[in-house]
């Protein structure tokens, strides 16, 4: 069996079309496009998604638990927009990364607490979080949309740091696909995840922890969301609550469906998002290059899902075995 | 003799009381007249949202002055959500605490245009502030966006100079919000007078700094001599400087944005370096506009929708070297004037 799967056609599925269809284009625009090539537009296309990229690894672990998180965006935004509030308003460093931490480990566990313990489910209790979260911190903690970085902050620092001309969100991307496909592949909790988002009442049934391990999930998710918004901040300088209303987390959602992580849970691993956010990153920097209007951008990018889907539930009909119970 | 003497002296009395009684100022009808037709009117503003400088700047001069003739002002936060602006709409036109002047920063060219026409039958006056929209307001208040870019564009050319590339790079809003479109416009009205320059690339940001300095990196990209860059918004200018700056070309790309002058956003910008010009927009003046507009209706007595004015704020250019102490508004002096009442 071809572990990727796109060699052989009968085992064909949405991460091994999904890869095909990004050689393609990287090819396409390689030969069509003067300076896609070029080592620094490289560099660019895996930092343009690398933010996009950490926040899907997140997703991607809660979703193959069979769950899905839809307030990720709020959290990233939200905390560090509060952090640099605190910042500006004089309050100590440690302190305001300690209520910060703080703050994000509440709204992780309030989210695990809620799914694993309460039973309601993941879509409904993140929506709610994630809508607190930013109703909350925007209008009780922070002034305005954006909150600046302050001057000679380590955050400022953070964005101005380059190994071998690289930035750094594209190495903090790579670690945490590195430690994410460790805790996945090698850890027993990790492997746990796969056995609880495929089946989770025979999961409980055989003593796996299944409710704790959910929670771990949900603080897990919001923790990365923390570390992509610093990562955001430090790259412009400045955080835009904003952020939250626009379609970073349908985006999110979708490098990590359109990878191949199924939204039913048990299936898909790290290298799902890998592919989907390469061919994301790919797709959007082409475009960029030929200038393609925004409006077409989306078309594009909508058509592009929707093939993948289509051609994804020709070769893989769902049927009584594969279709499960809580599938969206 | 007694008898004349009196009637001299109230003859004098007379005469000097009829020539001093018009100087009173307790007579004059103007201030009763404008405490009658503005006692408790109720003044709404629906901005865009209420968490960006232009909206929390236009809200603290407008309620200042409301306030002072005795009016009720209220603002509601739609926070970039279109259809949250529209319910806000419909929900001050139907309730008992109507407004009598509404004013409006419109999304886009045609999303209000029928609540603001139930607006106006209803009898509120309707004022578009910022964005111009496909609907006769009674008055539109704000940038003329179409010479507003024209300026952009002159100082991206003087930005660049005639010995460089003549290469420039725009970052557009999006397709559909009006500000963005004449933007566009006037930006090409200048550059084809000046055939020698050329637009090299004009992707769109969304208005988003993430994808400003995503689209950006990639223009540097694909041409690293470009010589000026124009940024539709310093909401989201801030990526394309961060782009900028990470290809190492400080100095050496002119960016040039529009904003409402706040010292954060534009002037500390520009006095550090990172924005070579931008087109502020004079917002204690654009309110005092709206102020006076406001004042000027609700006396006026004319029936909603008969008035139609375009009150176009003054533009300018700014850059470093005309920078002053005062060509900008400080939105955290404004804060802390509002909490210290």
């Amino acid at each position: 069996m071809n572990a990727i799967g796109w060699l052989n056609p009968r085992s064909l599925n949405q991460e091994g079309i999904v890869f095909a269809i990004a050689v393609m284009l990287f090819v396409a625009a390689a030969i069509g496009l003067p300076g896609f090539i070029d080592p620094n537009n490289l560099v660019a296309i895996v930092r343009s998604v690398s933010v996009l990229g950490i926040l899907a690894l997140g997703m991607a672990v809660v979703i193959i638990g069979r769950g899905i998180d839809l307030s990720a965006v709020a959290i990233m935004a939200m905390s560090v927009a509060w952090y640099l509030q605190l910042l500006n308003t004089g309050t100590s460093d440690g302190v305001a990364f300690a209520y910060v931490l703080a703050g994000v480990l509440a709204i992780g566990l309030l989210n695990g607490f809620l799914v694993a313990y309460a039973d309601v489910p993941a879509i409904f209790v993140t929506l709610a979080t994630g809508s607190f979260v930013f109703g909350y911190v925007r209008s009780q903690l922070i002034t305005q949309d954006a909150v600046p970085v302050p001057q000679g902050h380590w955050v400022e620092l953070l964005g101005g740091l380059r190994f071998l001309d690289i930035p750094i969100e594209v190495f903090v991307f790579a670690g945490l696909a590195f430690l994410f496909f460790l805790f996945l592949r090698f850890t027993k909790w990790g492997r746990y995840i796969y056995f609880a988002g495929d089946n989770p009442v025979a999961a409980r049934n055989i003593g796996i922890p299944v409710r704790p391990m959910l929670v771990l999930r949900y603080v897990l998710s919001a923790f990365v969301a923390l570390i992509a918004g610093l990562l955001t901040a430090a790259s412009l300088h400045s955080i835009n609550t904003r952020v939250v209303n626009s379609t970073l987390l349908y985006d999110i959602v979708l490098v990590a469906v359109i990878g191949g992580i199924g939204l039913s849970g048990g299936r898909g691993g790290v290298r799902n998002v890998l592919v989907g956010a390469a061919l994301i990153g790919i797709l959007l920097n082409a475009m960029t290059i030929i200038d393609i209007p925004l409006l077409y951008q989306n078309l594009i990018k909508a058509a592009i899902l929707l093939g993948a889907i289509i051609v994804d539930g020709i070769i893989n009909p769902r049927d009584e075995q594969t279709a499960q119970q809580g599938d969206i | 003799m007694r008898l004349i003497k009196t009637l001299m002296a109230a003859a004098t009395a007379l005469a000097v009381t009829a020539f001093v009684v018009p100087t009173f100022a307790a007579d004059d009808p103007g201030p009763a007249a404008y405490a009658q037709a503005l006692k408790g009117k109720r003044v709404m503003l629906v901005p865009l949202a209420m968490g960006f400088d232009l909206a929390q700047g236009w809200a603290h001069y407008l309620k200042k002055e409301v306030e002072a003739w005795g009016g009720t002002f209220e603002t509601r936060d739609p926070n970039w959500v279109v259809d949250a602006g529209a319910q806000a709409i419909t929900d001050a036109i139907s309730s008992d605490t109507r407004p009598d002047v509404l004013i409006i920063h419109a999304p886009d060219l045609n999303s209000y245009s029928k609540l603001m026409k139930k607006a106006q039958a209803a009898g509120t006056y309707v004022l578009l502030v910022d964005n111009p929209a496909n609907f006769p307001a009674d008055a539109f208040v704000g940038s003329d966006w179409d010479r507003l870019g024209q300026l952009e564009a002159e100082a991206a050319i003087k930005g660049c100079g005639e010995n460089s590339s003549k290469k420039i790079g725009l970052v557009q809003g999006d397709q559909a919000n009006s500000s963005s479109l004449y933007q566009y416009a006037g930006i090409m009205k200048v550059l084809d007078k000046h055939p020698d320059f050329k637009v090299v690339a004009k992707p769109d940001s969304n208005w988003d700094a993430t994808t400003s300095r995503n689209v950006t990196t990639t223009m540097l990209q694909q041409n690293p001599d470009i010589c000026s860059i124009i940024d539709f918004w310093d909401g989201d200018a801030t990526g394309a400087s961060a782009a900028i700056r990470d290809a190492k070309l400080d100095g050496k790309v002119f960016l040039v944005t529009t904003g409402g002058g706040e010292k954060t956003a534009d002037c500390d910008k520009l006095a550090d370096g990172t924005y070579g010009a931008v087109v502020m927009t004079d917002l204690a003046r654009q309110s005092g506009d709206m102020n006076a507009i406001i004042k000027f209706l609700l006396q006026s007595g004319q029936p909603a929708g008969t008035s139609h004015t375009y009150i176009y704020t003054l533009e300018k250019a700014t850059t470093k070297a005309d920078l002053k102490p005062d060509s900008c508004w400080d939105l955290k002096a404004l804060q802390a004037e509002a909490t210290a009442k």
